[in-house]
């Protein structure tokens, strides 16, 4: 016993040192994770973003450098604190504090002291650095827009959250990405490749040289420019046409696809989400909920179309052949429709035909029509769904794959719509009637409107929507190459174009009045009722003002949908609108004043403040209030600086940002 | 019978196993003190610790050999002598000491310094062997008790104030070599138990759980024991002991212990501390020998060991380079290397016909295994951060030198044997 006791002691020590150097190195890995993180500096090249042009050339998006001030606690000594924050403009209190929370970040690593100075505050502070031991400068890129509309088609840059580190390893905390807009769907051709190297470090955070030579390094590469198919002029004038009212604009060259403008309104600055104040704006405009000027109506605001859906309903009914264009029915301001139901009708009665019926908007006809189309088959189930395919050829009742993030797919109902909807069946076309005249169950959005106007124009065909046209370096996506053809023969759009021309012309036509001398437009009017929930209960609200058109008549440059929310009816708002934004493109130049100043004034406010409990009313103004503030702040900042710099900042070599995995 | 040429009868095991600790000592070592060099340097430089410690190691080949060449009787005859010289060395470092770090352990001459604690241990070892192998002594005999322990006691008071807890707590294994000749086994066992309540107090910083567990373990001692054999009022006493004890060990923690030091048992008992201050030597440590994988990152790759995250690397902290440079196959090739020449050793001692060589046998495995087991255990964060080198690899010439003077002490004795009949 006396002489087992020490080697059995040592044998047992051994082991159990060995059990915990094994725990250490082969099951525990977090050892690992940790000797990369304080051994290994991580340094990143980021390139510059890709500049953004409208088609016309006209440069949209640049960059704009911004500094902010680091420091390395441990390194600051004997500065002259009073100097330092005059120069800077801040108080000591705040000094201190930030101090404070460097340190307790790390002594020795450095933080940010304050973020992105502009270049008047950088220039100043430049000068005077070497009086400030422990500060440096760290130069970043910052978007720096040439316009002040467009918001929702640019999105913003942010940095950034867990999920998207945890989704893609790209990104590192601290990273900027681009959301919303095409800075989201050409995030990664905008932002290139970062670079990377990796450096060996000491325990005082000094570079001791590569790691493994590097061998893991990484160059980084320079972000594409790229060209939008926006016209700036014309969403510019969108986007003032559209103040003081909610709704969206979207125009297509019907030939190409490409999206002139994308008009959201409302909507705010695109420079109000850059620099200091970031996250102040960001909060006050996502803060408004019931205006949601973050939300883009062109794309995401499903409407029912209303009346510009009737075109729709006769292509089908044209197509599957139970009318012809001198099919009549008579209207008696209105029709009746199985027992005791009766639609209104306002197209002034008699007995109507397609051509009249486009122009006069005749809802007897084209629900009889409708009801034709559906009849054809003995089943309404095969009817629908006939109908409803012929409707999918444009596109509609599905995301259209055009190269924004956001989309809705609205709405085209089938045969299962209705048999979820009815399931011990007992329903007709009598009863789904509401269909052909917009109502009912087809919801569409401002976009589809446009792409389905753009189809009508080139007579049964689509390219995909799309906001890119050139990628400097690069081909766009093939998809947006390729032609999309409509179960609709092209001949049937004829009678229906002609009818179109007439609400124009037609002394009696829905949109008489609004014509452009030496521009034929073909257009349709629409007014859709809607209903919202207000304090739980259902209340119907003024009806929305749409309209579609398309010019010129031959050879259509551009399609366009115009959706003004409780417009009260087509011609009052949308119409004007439309009118204008076509002629904006064709001339280049307005004559009808009369509309634009009409429209320019016009204002909505009294309509949308009844969505808003009484007590919200205040703060919505005050809201809106800080907002106004902020823009009239930044811009004052900005022109002051564009006063000095005349130039947009052309690019530099790459921005070097030192990303710290520990943080 | 003439006395052989000792490379005869020397134990060359041992002394391969010597030579391989050394020499990957040196190369670890040299690739912990990397990085504190800027460009290229001579492994001949004496500036810096590697050249420093290869001049170590030169001067322990004469040093070595003029052990082996002596007399072997000289260092039973001498030992007194020794101790005493020992006693005075350490006792001189009060008027004559360099203080370097708040410790007042060195002599220093010229450049280099000498620390006398090393060779003390050599020194306690013979004086206790000489003592233990008169015939007189008995173990059993509680005067003969008390005055070994004063043996071992006397060199840990003239340590303890300087201070040098480390070098104190290696003199707790002759309680081992006491026992391994004829201690009473109960003194081992209250110092096992004494850890356990330590521990159990610390942890759950509470005396009454403690109380309690006592409680219930005597209570069930004392009722599966005869009748005839319980003794109420030993029971009784033994529990008020561990009372008594499990109390004063958390007064003297939260009074008489300063910060650093509970830091440092809180660390291990896995309660919150500071990384960045008192729980720094150790989370850098354990990520340096974590981050070693299997086979570690190769030599003079160490990406912490570069950086020169581990405090202190080269002294006490350098199994962190064998563990990030050679992973856990290095780890394990070291700690066999070591586990072999102790076990060597206590082997050795066994066969010796001589108690004085058992005795001192004994007392080199059981020195080499503390130092050996509270190093590493420290290092990997099992035991509280304490300065104990780990023999043959530790940056130092004094503690090379007295490790190898008390090895080949022991090799010569050894091999004198066949002299001994």
């Amino acid at each position: 016993m006396r002489k087992v006791l020490l080697p059995t002691l040592v044998i047992a020590s051994a082991v159990l040192l060995l059990v915990r150097i094994f725990y250490l190195q082969i099951i525990d890995d977090t050892n690992m994770v940790k000797s990369v993180n304080n051994a290994i500096k991580i340094k990143y090249d980021y390139p510059e973003r890709g500049y953004v042009y409208d088609r016309n050339g006209k440069l949209l998006i640049a960059n704009q450098p911004s500094y902010d001030i680091m420091v390395v606690p441990r390194d600051v000594k004997n500065i002259d604190t009073t100097e330092f924050c005059n120069l800077l403009d801040i108080d000591k209190d705040f000094f201190l504090k930030r101090m404070h929370k460097a340190k307790v970040y790390s002594p020795m690593l450095p933080s940010v002291f304050l973020p992105q100075l502009n270049k008047l505050e950088f220039a100043a502070f430049q000068e005077k650095i070497r009086k400030f031991p422990g500060f440096y400068i760290q130069k970043r890129a910052l978007r720096d827009y040439q316009v002040d509309f467009g918001a929702n088609i640019f999105g913003y840059i942010t940095q950034v959250n867990e999920n998207i580190i945890k989704k893609n390893h790209y990104y590192n905390s601290g990273d900027l990405i681009g959301m919303q807009g095409i800075e989201q769907s050409y995030e990664e051709v905008l932002r290139g490749q970062k670079g990377v190297k990796y450096l060996l470090r000491d325990k005082f955070n000094r570079e001791i040289g590569p790691y493994k030579d590097g061998k893991f390094d990484t160059i980084a590469k320079q972000g594409k420019d790229i060209t939008l198919t926006i016209d700036s002029e014309l969403q510019k004038y969108g986007e003032e046409l559209m103040v003081n009212k909610w709704g969206g604009i979207v125009a297509i060259e019907p030939k190409t696809g490409e999206i002139l403008s994308l008009v959201s309104a409302p909507s705010y600055d695109p420079a109000l989400l850059v620099g200091r104040q970031r996250s102040k704006n960001y909060n006050l405009i996502n803060e408004d909920k019931i205006a949601k000027p973050m939300y883009d109506r062109g794309l995401l605001a499903e409407y029912p179309p209303g009346s510009p859906f009737k075109i729709l309903t006769g292509l089908v009914a044209l197509q599957e052949g139970v009318i012809s264009d001198s099919t009549r029915f008579s209207c008696h301001h209105g029709f009746s429709y199985g027992r005791g139901r009766f639609m209104k009708c306002h197209c002034g009665g008699g007995s109507q035909q397609l051509h009249r019926a486009i122009y006069q908007s005749c809802n007897t006809f084209f629900s009889q029509s409708y009801m034709r189309t559906i009849n054809k088959y003995k089943d309404p189930a095969k009817g629908v769904d006939v109908w409803a395919s012929h409707l999918k050829s444009f596109g509609l009742g599905d995301f259209m794959g055009y190269d924004l993030p956001t989309g809705r797919r609205g709405n085209i109902p089938t045969s299962k719509t209705y048999k979820r909807v009815y399931p011990n069946g007992g329903w007709r076309s009598t009863t789904i009637v509401s269909n052909a005249i917009g109502q009912g169950e087809v919801l569409m959005t401002p976009i589809q409107l446009a792409n389905f106007m753009a189809t009508v124009a080139n007579k049964g065909y689509y390219y995909t929507p799309h906001i890119i046209k050139k990628i400097k370096g690069d081909a766009i996506n093939e998809k947006f190459r390729k032609k999309h053809i409509t179960t609709i023969e092209p001949r049937y759009f004829n009678p229906i174009i002609s009818g179109m021309a007439d609400v124009y012309k037609q002394p009696s036509g829905t949109a008489a009045g609004l014509g452009v001398a030496g521009i034929e437009i073909c257009g349709k009017t629409g007014t859709a009722e809607n209903f919202a929930k207000i304090n739980g209960k259902r209340v119907k609200l003024q009806d929305h003002s749409i309209f579609v058109a398309f010019a010129p008549r031959e050879n259509p440059k551009i399609a366009i949908a115009v959706f003004v929310e409780n417009g009260y009816w087509g011609k009052r708002w949308a119409g004007p609108i439309a009118t204008l934004m076509i002629e904006k493109y064709l001339n280049k130049k307005i004559t009808r004043f009369d509309f634009e100043k009409r429209m320019k004034e016009g204002s909505l406010k009294d309509q949308y403040a009844k969505l808003y409990p009484r007590k919200h009313q205040d703060s919505l103004s005050v809201i809106s209030k800080k907002i106004r503030d902020s823009i009239t702040r930044e811009k004052r900042k900005t022109d002051s600086l564009n006063g000095k710099f005349k130039q947009p900042i052309r690019k530099e070599n790459t921005i070097d940002t030192i990303s710290n995995p520990t943080q | 019978m003439k006395n052989q040429g000792v490379s005869g009868y020397i134990d060359w095991l041992s002394v391969i196993i010597y030579i391989a600790l050394v020499i990957m000592g040196w190369f670890n070592i040299y690739s912990s003190s990397l990085s504190n060099i800027e460009g290229d340097t001579s492994i001949f430089d004496f500036s810096q610790t590697y050249g420093k410690q290869l001049l170590f190691i030169l001067c322990t080949i004469p040093l070595v050999l003029s052990v082996l060449a002596m007399e072997a009787k000289f260092f039973e005859k001498f030992s007194t002598v020794i101790f005493i010289a020992s006693l005075v060395s350490l006792a001189g470092l009060f008027l004559f000491g360099k203080t370097i770090a708040g410790q007042r352990c060195w002599y220093a001459i010229g450049n280099f310094t000498l620390q006398p604690s090393e060779f003390a241990k050599a020194a306690t070892a013979l004086a206790l062997a000489k003592y233990l192998s008169d015939v007189q002594v008995n173990l059993k005999d509680v005067n003969r008790q008390i005055q070994a322990l004063m043996i071992v006691g006397l060199p840990v008071l003239l340590i303890l104030p300087q201070p040098d807890p480390g070098s104190a707590l290696i003199y707790s294994i002759f309680f081992f070599v006491l026992f391994r000749e004829g201690l009473p086994a109960w003194y081992i066992i209250t110092g096992f138990l004494a850890i356990a309540i330590f521990i159990l107090t610390l942890k759950y910083n509470n005396p009454f759980l403690v109380i309690a567990i006592a409680t219930v373990i005597l209570a069930f001692i004392y009722f599966r024991t005869r009748n005839a054999e319980r003794n109420i009022i030993a029971s009784l006493m033994i529990l008020a002991a561990v009372t008594a004890f499990s109390f004063s060990v958390n007064y003297v923690f939260n009074n008489v212990f300063k910060q650093h030091h509970r830091d440092r048992f809180n660390i291990l008992l896995g309660k919150e501390v500071n990384l960045k201050k008192e729980g720094y030597n150790t989370d850098q440590s354990e990520i340096a020998i974590g981050s070693g994988g299997w086979i570690g990152k190769g030599y003079l790759e160490g990406t912490q060991t570069k950086g020169g995250f581990v405090p202190e690397q080269h002294t006490d902290y350098i199994f962190t380079t064998v563990g990030e440079e050679w992973g856990f196959v290095g780890s394990f090739v070291v700690i066999c290397l070591f586990v072999g020449l102790i076990l060597r050793i206590i082997y050795l001692a066994e066969r010796q016909k001589t108690k004085f060589s058992r005795i001192y046998g004994y007392s080199v495995a059981g020195i080499l295994f503390i130092h050996f087991f509270v190093n590493i255990a420290m290092v990997v964060g099992v035991f509280p951060t304490i300065g104990v080198p780990l023999p043959f690899f530790s940056y130092g010439g004094s503690g090379l030198w007295g490790f190898s003077i008390l090895l080949f002490i022991f090799l010569k004795l050894d091999a004198n044997k066949i002299n001994e009949w």
